[in-house]
């Protein structure tokens, strides 16, 4: 079985979730044997390439006189003007379109996207503008590359995966990581939705990672719920033998790692600290991460006059992650909406007791963790000074929590999805 | 003769260097040794020895006629003293001619006197003496950080022993009065009070080189033809700027060196204006009457108030952070951790995380290194974090005294509450 996927990260570049996922997945393919060309915005010329083979949309030789690639161009920019356009284009339009050149805007230069795109903010043109070139590009790798299924992850890829569906007509699977509703709460943006919505109608499955991402495509989406499968993440395995990094400090550390966003519930972090520092001065708290709350999470922290024992580490690269959970005695994810949330089986694996909020799909797969409403500041601080306190529970959860996240292997998940392929596939 | 007082701040914080959380509980070193020198070289060659070198030529041309006075804080002259002793001996030089007069202040330039009587005594001794020990000079004038003046400052000082202080000639607090004339302290008549006119002083120091001024360019005709305006009873203006102004604030090429070299010749002789330190002034002139200023007032921006340094969450939360440790350095015998404490009460530290971008953002962004005060706030708890932790374990090692002293008591009390 080959895979056709469609990405939109890998590591080491990531700014989330998402390429550590594809990541992990793709090499659990590999491992079952399942050949994946696994294409990305932008080949960063360092991936790892032991499991799949790299295609930057980038290199793909644009001839410019290759009459069929002007062809896609010309079609795809048209869902520049409506993003309905391309899953109800007929392949009779298809070929009519052939014959209108649009090509001129074509600027071989451009990056295929924005590199440092924010999930935050509201969506420029240009952006559906480089989804769309994606596409364009996403169906000749189509032509070009024989396969037997095609996998999208995200909307951002899931324009891709039509035109590839199109050009091939092999079955599409959408994976979905997150929606726009936990991107932007209730305040979706239109466009981005009904990207999403023709992805997931066009497409023969949809994978969800959690329960509580699926019901969202079921009832934000109207999609079939039979259509709807849940996939939940796993975590690729740790490095076991290393040296550990020693705290400098006599205070334990609880960690919140992540983007700095309202999707992240850092608010709820910085009020149960507050909590905890009210009746324990013997703590510090670590904010790792940025995003559009930064400024106001320092502004909430210096308001609380918790400066001096609650410290912002900024964005940290991999080894410093490492060194993080290291010193960390507590990790929380207050998360308000989190499809999944990988960091906490990080955490875990790393021997760290973890606090996650029960608005995350984690939640569903995990016996050893704390538990907690995302608003809930009250249990969430009872929950850290617990951790932090009580050492029959922290010994338990370190140990318990990281055979756990043992069990959770990226191998597993590729198995499982090989399953769901062949529900479909023949 | 009408007096005409100059005085100049010099100044230059210990700028911190990147300190991020991994660092703290493994390094001690706050400064940006790098940045502070290369600064600090960089405004000596624009602003400390050519101004020098020009006030020292215009005392001697004009015999004694010519006179101005400084404040120079202790976190200058250190760094002076460690990068560049030239700066250094200029200073001496002008202070061996007899027409410069030398200021009190606190050490570091700090904010003390807004938190700790004890701590601010301190510092203005550890500077009292500095300045003695490099100019062999007794200041018997006070100028507080930034003007920083209230009535209860005011008493303090007078009970430290001087006779004259430095403060803004604030609108809001003199009202109708004229800021040219000697005033004193309310609560203790005794301390007289040099104002700041704030109009004539700006107009050399931040209007000079504006070209969007309507008065621009500034000659020393115009300049001295306003002197000459001033109110027929008026006795002194004080013209109180930083040193920074010449050469560095206002660049050689804006003609700010000329104009000062042209203004004490124009004055001198066309004007019946002459020139006087502070100290001379408070003699040869009554006080006309008390100037009270019950809340904190300062040189500082349009509202001449404390806003710059203290008032936001972030400056308020780093500064308490700062002096909760004071009691615990009253014991601490460490000099590097008493080092670092003085430089981190530096005022320019809290300065750095003021948010009031809008009015006077351009004064604040040119003296600010940090791309944010957010990144600022941060920066400096990280250190406070770090300095606590090195104060702590340096009481921790003197600890037998103080288990000592906290046995006794608690047996005390333990007495008392079971005679019933």
């Amino acid at each position: 079985m080959k895979v056709l996927m469609f990405g939109w990260e890998f590591p080491p570049h990531i700014s989330g979730g998402l390429g550590t996922a594809c990541y992990g997945l793709t090499k659990g393919m590999a491992y079952h044997n399942i050949e994946v060309v696994f294409v990305v915005p932008k080949a960063w010329g360092d991936e790892d390439q032991r499991a799949v083979r790299i295609v930057s949309a980038e290199q793909q030789t644009i001839n410019v006189k290759d009459r069929s690639f002007i062809d896609h161009w010309s079609m795809l920019t048209y869902i520049e003007v409506s993003s309905s356009l391309v899953p109800y284009m007929s392949p009779e339009e298809f070929l009519r379109l052939t014959d209108v050149s649009r090509h001129d805007y074509l600027d071989l230069k451009e990056s295929i996207i924005a590199e440092n795109f924010s999930f935050s903010g509201t969506y420029g043109p240009d952006l559906f503008k480089e989804v769309a070139r994606y596409a364009l590009v996403a169906a000749k790798i189509a032509r070009d590359h024989q396969h037997d299924v095609i996998h999208s992850h995200d909307w951002l890829t899931f324009p891709a995966g039509i035109a590839a569906k199109m050009v091939s007509g092999k079955p599409l699977f959408v994976h979905v990581h997150a929606t726009e509703f936990d991107r932007s709460g209730e305040h979706v943006n239109q466009q981005v939705y009904e990207i999403e919505r023709q992805g997931m109608l066009q497409a023969d499955r949809v994978i969800a990672v959690s329960n509580r991402t699926r019901s969202v495509i079921i009832e934000k989406y109207g999609i079939d719920p039979d259509k709807v499968v849940t996939l939940h993440n796993a975590v690729a395995m740790g490095i076991t033998h290393r040296e550990r990094y020693e705290s400098p400090l006599s205070e334990k550390i609880v960690t919140f790692l992540g983007r700095v966003t309202f999707q992240k519930g850092p608010e709820y972090f910085i009020e149960a600290a507050k909590k905890v520092l009210d009746v324990d001065r013997n703590v510090r708290f670590v904010m790792a991460g940025s995003g559009d709350m930064w400024q106001r999470m320092v502004e909430l922290v210096a308001k609380l006059r918790i400066g001096e024992k609650f410290h912002f580490a900024g964005f940290l690269t991999g080894p410093e992650v490492k060194r993080m959970f290291d010193i960390s005695s507590v990790y929380v994810m207050p998360s308000v909406s989190e499809p999944f949330g990988i960091s906490p089986l990080e955490a875990m694996q790393n021997n760290v007791p973890v606090i996650i909020s029960r608005q995350s799909g984690v939640s569903e797969v995990l016996d050893h963790a704390v538990k907690v409403d995302f608003w809930d500041i009250d249990a969430m601080a009872d929950a850290i000074y617990a951790l932090l306190h009580y050492k029959g529970i922290s010994n338990m959860f370190a140990k318990m929590g990281y055979e756990e996240v043992e069990q959770l292997k990226w191998d597993n998940v590729a198995y499982k999805l090989m399953g769901i392929y062949k529900s479909i596939a023949k | 003769m009408r007096k005409i007082c100059f005085y100049f701040q010099v100044h230059q914080p210990y700028r911190l260097r990147t300190y991020r959380f991994f660092d703290i509980g493994k390094k001690h070193d706050y400064f940006d040794d790098y940045a502070n020198k290369k600064i600090m070289l960089k405004v000596a060659e624009k602003c400390y020895l050519p101004a020098n070198r020009m006030l020292l030529e215009l005392i001697h041309k004009y015999e004694g006629k010519f006179k101005i006075c400084f404040s120079i804080s202790g976190t200058l002259l250190d760094q002076l003293e460690a990068y560049h002793p030239e700066v250094l001996k200029s200073f001496q030089q002008l202070a061996a001619t007899g027409c410069v007069e030398f200021l009190a202040e606190t050490y570091s330039h700090s904010l003390s006197a807004l938190r700790s009587e004890g701590e601010f005594e301190q510092q203005v001794q550890l500077h009292h003496d500095k300045i003695k020990s490099l100019f062999g000079y007794e200041p018997e004038i006070f100028r507080n950080t930034e003007l920083i003046y209230s009535d209860l400052i005011g008493h303090r000082v007078y009970n430290m022993g001087y006779k004259g202080m430095l403060t803004e000639g604030a609108k809001h607090v003199l009202g109708w009065k004229s800021p040219n004339y000697l005033y004193y302290n309310v609560l203790e008549p005794k301390l007289k009070l040099l104002l700041k006119n704030f109009r004539l002083s700006d107009d050399i120091a931040f209007r000079f080189s504006q070209k969007s001024w309507n008065e621009w360019p500034l000659t020393t005709e115009k300049y001295v033809g306003w002197l000459n305006q001033i109110g027929e009873q008026d006795e002194i203006v004080n013209l109180f700027m930083d040193y920074e102004t010449f050469g560095e604030h206002q660049w050689a090429d804006t003609g700010i060196f000329n104009f000062m070299r042209a203004l004490p010749d124009r004055i001198l002789k066309h004007s019946n204006f002459e020139f006087v330190t502070p100290s001379e002034a408070i003699e040869k002139l009554q006080p006309i009457a008390g100037m009270s200023a019950p809340s904190p007032i300062s040189w500082a921006d349009e509202e001449r108030d404390l806003t710059a340094w203290l008032g936001n969450d972030l400056q308020d939360d780093a500064f308490n952070a700062l002096y909760s440790m004071k009691q615990m350095m009253d014991d601490c015998k460490d000099a590097q951790l008493q080092k670092d404490w003085l430089y981190l009460q530096t005022s320019d530290n809290f300065y750095y995380m003021c948010t009031k971008f809008f009015s006077d953002g351009d004064v604040h962004m040119y003296f600010n290194h940090y791309p944010t005060p957010y990144e600022a706030y941060i920066n400096y708890m990280n250190v406070i974090s770090d300095f606590r932790i090195r104060l702590t374990h340096s009481s921790l090692l003197a600890k037998p005294a103080i288990l000592k002293k906290e046995k006794a008591p608690a047996k005390k009390a333990r007495k008392k509450t079971s005679t019933p």
